[in-house]
């Protein structure tokens, strides 16, 4: 176990290498330096100011102070817009936000629609099975930002029960509505897997065998079912969590929580691209750091694969 | 078993036979193509996308206003006097702008599925070459070509897309190219998986004996028979596509004015909601959900018809 675990480590830190090194240089790649703008500079303020931020220095330089103050400091540099105020500023500000209400709706997504699917597969052909399909499908097509401002017109507009956005320290009012619209469309895809994959599982030998033996069905389900069953969803952890990573932006800047999203977007709208490209790494950062936790946990559910 | 019996059975069976001699017989896409068109959701959908598809070609004929005019008399007051109506001329109400969202909507209608036919395109392109080579090639070849698709697929594409639009200048150009080149990677593992299961069928063998080289093996005998498998992929990709699109376009990072997208309507129109306008956003909301479920519901009849498994 613990060589696969390096194995996979060995894939990705490469690979969290080569997204730091590739947007580097996408960066590179734009218009205008971060510092032209209409007013002309002084030759010498341009170059102090370069001199500052270590743009004088030649690009290979250049990268490898980025990439090793990221590597070994864990910092990002500063924003080119804002003096006072560095990517690592930002991203203590609202990365806080964004993980909370993205656990959260992590969390209610798997186990929602976990149980949504075992309870259709179990209740096969009746109709609660018929509902959770119906509800699956028509879930799927509702992604966050369909569902964000039906949730505002119904919980807000309407109702008057929950506030339209902001965050307020993450008491429960402001939870709702983002953490519903984030996680929906991926606790459908969720259900849907567990059901079908559930169903297969039923219909498998040693299921029957352990009918056979006279097992009750709580024990057949939760002990012989269940681990076979959570592969297929497993391997769609890695997926959903990507979804759900992107739909925090949304999020972000539909209910104004305060999150490092609307930051990551004002930085795209203002080319701030220092904290355009922090931001991205943080997210590919977490993205592949998941992804890597759930390859594990399919090797440990998985007793095929051989590390 | 008597001999009686025998014969009387070899009787039916030429009989059969020669029955079975004048049936035509039935290629592999005439099978599906009938299979296809007894799933009455996949042919209902079919026939709705048409339905939206033509609205989008020809809307613009019955429609009073242009999707750049402003109402001057009307923007005062939308909530009120912008509302949906015949006898206004705006049959889906205005905008926040005071243009009339009927125009509005065939401009957007169009764009979005624009997105999803080119960007699935590409991707199915750049996809299915990847693949079948990957996959035909082999060797060290295949593994560096492999490896480089997990490698890409662990990022988080859709912030490298809005990279490129931010670093690139936001165009349409390159709102197709970026969706379309960064989603090919699914297309070719499944393309590889196909070829790897093709490429030892006596077929391609009599090809390689023959003396044909390696590409046109790819090109000519692998990839026309991965057709099936694409087919249904690239459906399932088209809504892909326009979600995609529609997200960035609702970060306000997408198809940029006087152009529009379904998404940035429905970005407008919810941001609107507290001020009564509710059509902004129900009438660009409809015309998308309709798309995306109606292709969802064809690449599942297509999945269903062509999928050797369920056969």
């Amino acid at each position: 176990m613990l060589r696969f675990v390096i194995r996979r480590m060995l894939i990705a830190v490469p690979t969290l290498l080569i997204l730091i090194v590739i947007s580097f240089f996408l960066m590179q790649l734009a218009p205008g330096g971060p510092f032209t703008s209409e007013r002309v500079l002084p030759p010498q303020v341009l170059a102090n100011i370069q001199a500052k931020y270590g743009l004088d220095q030649s690009l290979w330089m250049q990268l490898w102070t980025y990439v090793s103050d990221i590597v070994f400091h864990l910092d990002f540099g500063p924003s080119y817009q804002y003096k006072d105020r560095s990517v690592n500023d930002i991203i203590a500000q609202g990365f806080p936000v964004t993980l909370t209400y993205g656990t959260i709706s992590f969390v209610v997504a798997v186990v929602v629609g976990v149980s949504f699917g075992v309870m259709a597969a179990i209740r096969h052909n009746t109709r609660l099975d018929y509902a959770a399909v119906g509800f699956t499908f028509a879930a799927q097509s509702l992604p966050n930002f369909v569902m964000a401002p039906i949730l505002v017109i119904i919980f807000t507009w309407q109702l008057g029960w929950l506030p339209g956005g902001g965050w307020n320290g993450g008491q429960w009012q402001y939870l709702v509505m983002p953490v519903i619209a984030l996680s929906t469309s991926y606790m459908a895809s969720i259900a849907r897997i567990t059901r079908s994959s559930m169903l297969e599982v039923l219909n498998s030998n040693f299921i029957r065998t352990a009918r056979a033996k006279g097992l009750p069905d709580r024990t057949i389900i939760w002990r012989h079912a269940m681990k076979p069953t959570m592969m297929p969803v497993v391997s769609y952890l890695g997926p959903a969590f990507v979804g759900m990573i992107t739909g925090s932006v949304v999020i972000d800047m539909y209910f104004s929580t305060g999150g490092i999203g609307r930051s990551f977007v004002n930085s795209a709208l203002n080319r701030d691209y220092s904290v355009m490209l922090g931001l991205t790494i943080l997210y590919g950062a977490l993205t592949i750091i998941f992804n890597l936790v759930a390859d594990v946990l399919y090797a440990w559910l998985d007793p095929k694969i051989r590390y | 078993m008597g001999m009686v019996h025998d014969i009387e059975q070899v009787d039916r069976i030429a009989e059969k036979l020669a029955e079975a001699e004048q049936i035509k017989g039935r290629s592999l896409w005439q099978d599906a193509m009938g299979r296809f068109f007894h799933n009455k959701a996949a042919v209902g959908s079919l026939i709705i996308l048409g339905l939206v598809l033509l609205f989008s070609l020809i809307g613009p004929a019955f429609a009073v206003w242009s999707n750049e005019e402003i109402d001057w008399a009307r923007m005062g007051d939308i909530a009120l006097e912008g509302r949906p109506s015949i006898a206004t001329g705006h049959y889906f109400g205005l905008d926040d702008l005071g243009r009339d969202l009927f125009a509005r909507t065939i401009q957007a209608t169009r764009t979005s599925l624009m997105v999803g036919v080119i960007g699935s395109l590409v991707a199915v392109l750049i996809g299915t070459l990847y693949g079948a080579v990957s996959g035909f090639v082999g060797g060290w070849v295949d593994g560096l070509m492999m490896r480089t698709v997990d490698i890409l697929i662990a990022v988080p594409y859709m912030f490298v897309i809005i990279l490129l639009l931010v670093i690139f200048e936001r165009s349409l150009f390159m709102l197709f190219v970026g969706i379309g080149i960064l989603s090919w990677l699914d297309m070719s593992r499944i393309v590889r998986g196909q070829t790897l299961s093709l490429k030892n069928r006596e077929f391609i063998e009599a090809a390689r004996a023959a003396g044909v080289g390696w590409f046109v093996i790819v090109r000519r005998h692998i990839v026309p028979n991965l057709l099936g498998v694409v087919v249904v992929y690239a459906t399932l990709l088209v809504p892909g596509m326009i979600m995609t699109e529609s997200f960035i376009s609702f970060l306000g990072l997408g198809v940029q004015e006087p152009n529009t997208s379904l998404g940035a309507l429905i970005s407008e129109g919810s941001g609107t909601i507290l001020r009564g306008t509710l059509w902004q956003l129900f009438v660009p909301l409809f015309f998308f959900l309709t798309i995306i479920i109606s292709l969802f519901f064809i690449g599942d009849g297509l999945r269903d018809a062509l999928d050797p498994k369920d056969r």
